[in-house]
């Protein structure tokens, strides 16, 4: 019994024992590491509610400078150009709320459809018996080694021909159909499920089809969350490709629209609080996103990159 | 993008696990008579299949032959052999953008690698706090352009708290952006500090699974943590590591959200990276085939690291592997 009770933490936690000068040390570079990692974003609070002349005024304030809402106002286009430039800001209009709604709807549609047809193909691959399996599942892996940029330009001319050039359906086409990844972690899950659950279900008279959806999906309800949210953080980030393709309002997505704020503000005087603001804006719906899958996210991410 | 990259193909699973689990349906397909679920199989892989095959494959063909054209979107493409290639060759343009691109990804990997194993240390050896992990991995959340305009405004040579602090303690202020020499370790530390959380959580991973034994017996012997850190993680830790190093410079080869919002390649071409050169190329001056060459160079340059994955990877299983 007393054996038990000494080795089971000593297991547990093997570290967790008398103050040394190196613990302490490593503590403060844990803290350091934290510090440099949160501190950018409080900055961008601190700065997107101050007003520029009070910035300019007192750049090292740890408080934001004459406590104002006036930087998200410009960024979501709730002031007039004249009180936008008397604020430091540019006159130009900028309509956030399209590109977050822009944003929504591409990352949604990416995610959505892209999740379901890999889905579906990783059941083939795994679960059905046909001719040729293996032989395709390769080529899919193969694709997994070629880079982004590799097809960026061809895929560009390919929309330009189809005159999807300026809309949201050509920022989501190249990614809406699968993504080698996507197929193959998948695959994975699908090929752990036990022959037994499927067995059951075909006594019970069910189809395929019945499987993939009754049983298939369901089960593996974790890995897809986790992919979708990963899936959908990347594609919301994701600039390169809908910079290529989006020129007017209709089908700017926030990324695009934030990087053409900061281009209008006049370079002598930069609309820091006005850019903060945005950037925030365009940031928080991730930090939200990931505030509540955090825990399955953070415990899921070496599968996707090692296994 | 990151994700997408991030597998190694070498780890993949042969085709002998599939053969396993197909092996107890063959029985029940002699009961059907119907050779298999081909039919359904098609519909079922049909939408992925379609976009494998025309934003895929398609794209890369086309690409390398774009790459042998003189193509500006306008008129048709017009063969001209090797010219786009030659052109690359003598073009010091593109041998500068080549040696920035280095540049970056040498600081960019180092310091990425070095930070994100302490990272990854220090949060098996020390705490094992799903929240700290949650807390290091929050900037990977943020886009490369927010993680740009956060990091132009910190460190403004006039109003960046970077630069207020440098010379509160005494030292001239660093234009970090403006500068040819500062540029390019600017960019690429920003993107550290983007990326670095994933990078650790990969590592951390693969700590995992070295067994807590292996530190207990070594602690029993009088180990310090800096000796089991050389004697037990690293190499242990290797192939993990090797793999994890590898995803990332070919991730890191392809910066451009960061350039394209800080410095757009500037000052004088000082962070004319790739694959901003490649964009360049295409958008600004519409030559299409003259950026598929360079694609295409870079392709091969990114066909070399993986090449060199399966050498490290198979070189370096462990039994824990």
């Amino acid at each position: 019994m007393a054996a038990v009770t000494t080795t089971t933490p000593t297991t547990l936690r093997p570290v967790r024992r008398r103050f040394s000068f190196g613990r302490a040390a490593a503590w403060t570079v844990m803290g350091l590491i934290v510090l440099i990692t949160l501190l950018p974003f409080y900055w961008i609070l601190r700065t997107a509610l101050s007003t520029n002349a009070g910035l300019n005024a007192d750049p090292t304030n740890p408080l934001p400078v004459d406590l104002t809402t006036s930087g998200f106002e410009r960024a979501l286009g709730m002031q007039s150009a004249e009180e936008a430039v008397a604020q430091g800001g540019a006159g130009g209009g900028l309509d956030f709320w399209r590109y977050l709604l822009n944003s929504v709807l591409v990352s949604t549609l990416i995610t959505g459809c892209q999740l379901f047809f890999s889905a579906m193909a990783a059941y083939a691959f795994s679960r059905l018996r046909w001719r040729g399996r293996d032989a395709v599942f390769g080529l899919f892996l193969a694709g997994m080694m070629v880079p982004t940029i590799f097809t960026l330009l061809p895929n560009f001319v390919l929309i330009k021909q189809l005159h999807l050039v300026d809309t949201l359906l050509g920022i989501a086409l190249p990614t809406m159909f699968m993504a080698p990844f996507a197929v193959f972690f998948l695959r994975q899950f699908f090929m752990n499920i036990p022959r037994e659950v499927e067995e059951a279900a075909l006594l019970d008279g069910a189809g395929k089809v019945k499987i993939f959806f009754r049983v298939v999906l369901p089960m593996a309800s974790t890995p897809i969350v986790t992919l979708g949210v990963l899936t959908y953080i990347t594609s919301w980030n994701d600039y390169f490709w809908p910079l290529m393709v989006s020129y007017s309002d209709s089908s700017r997505v926030l990324t695009v629209a934030l990087a053409i704020f900061r281009a209008q503000t006049p370079a002598t005087g930069v609309d820091w609080s006005g850019l903060m603001a945005a950037t925030l804006i365009a940031a928080l719906p991730m930090l939200v996103l990931f505030a509540c899958f955090a825990r399955r996210i953070v415990s899921s991410i070496g599968f996707t990159g090692i296994k | 993008m990151t994700i997408a990259s991030s597998s190694p193909p070498s780890r993949l699973p042969t085709g002998g696990a599939a053969e396993a689990h197909s092996k107890p349906m063959t029985g029940r397909t002699e009961a059907g008579g119907t050779g298999g679920d081909g039919r359904l199989a098609a519909v079922f892989i049909a939408p992925a299949l379609l976009g494998f095959l025309v934003f895929l494959l398609w794209p890369t063909l086309r690409g390398i032959y774009l790459s042998f054209t003189r193509f500006n979107l306008l008129t048709p493409a017009e063969w001209v052999g090797l010219d786009n290639y030659v052109r690359m060759v003598n073009d010091p343009i593109f041998w500068d953008s080549l040696t920035v691109t280095v540049e970056y990804v040498v600081i960019n990997i180092g310091v990425q690698t070095v930070a994100a194993l302490a990272i990854a240390v220090l949060l098996q050896r020390l705490t094992q706090s799903a929240m700290l992990r949650g807390i290091v991995l929050t900037p990977y959340l943020m886009s490369n352009v927010v993680a740009g305009l956060v990091w132009l405004w910190i460190l403004d040579t006039q109003l960046g708290i970077g630069n207020e602090i440098i010379s509160a303690v005494g030292i001239d202020r660093i234009p970090f952006l403006a500068d040819e020499t500062w540029a390019i370790p600017t960019i690429a530390l920003i993107n550290v500090w983007r990326h670095v959380g994933y990078t650790a959580l990969l590592l951390f991973a693969g700590l995992q699974a070295i067994p807590n034994d292996m530190y207990e017996a070594a602690r029993v012997d009088g180990a310090s943590e800096w000796r089991m850190f050389w004697r037990i993680t690293m190499p242990l830790l290797r192939p993990v590591l090797a793999v994890v190093l590898i995803m990332t410079v070919i991730g890191s080869f392809q910066v451009f959200d960061t350039v394209a919002v800080t410095t757009a390649g500037g000052p004088a071409n000082a962070t004319n990276v790739l694959q901003y050169y490649i964009y360049g190329s295409a958008f600004g001056r519409f030559q299409f085939g003259y950026a598929s060459a360079m694609s295409v160079a870079l392709l091969i340059v990114l066909s070399a690291i993986t090449i060199l994955q399966y050498r490290l990877t198979r070189a370096g299983r462990t039994d824990l592997g």
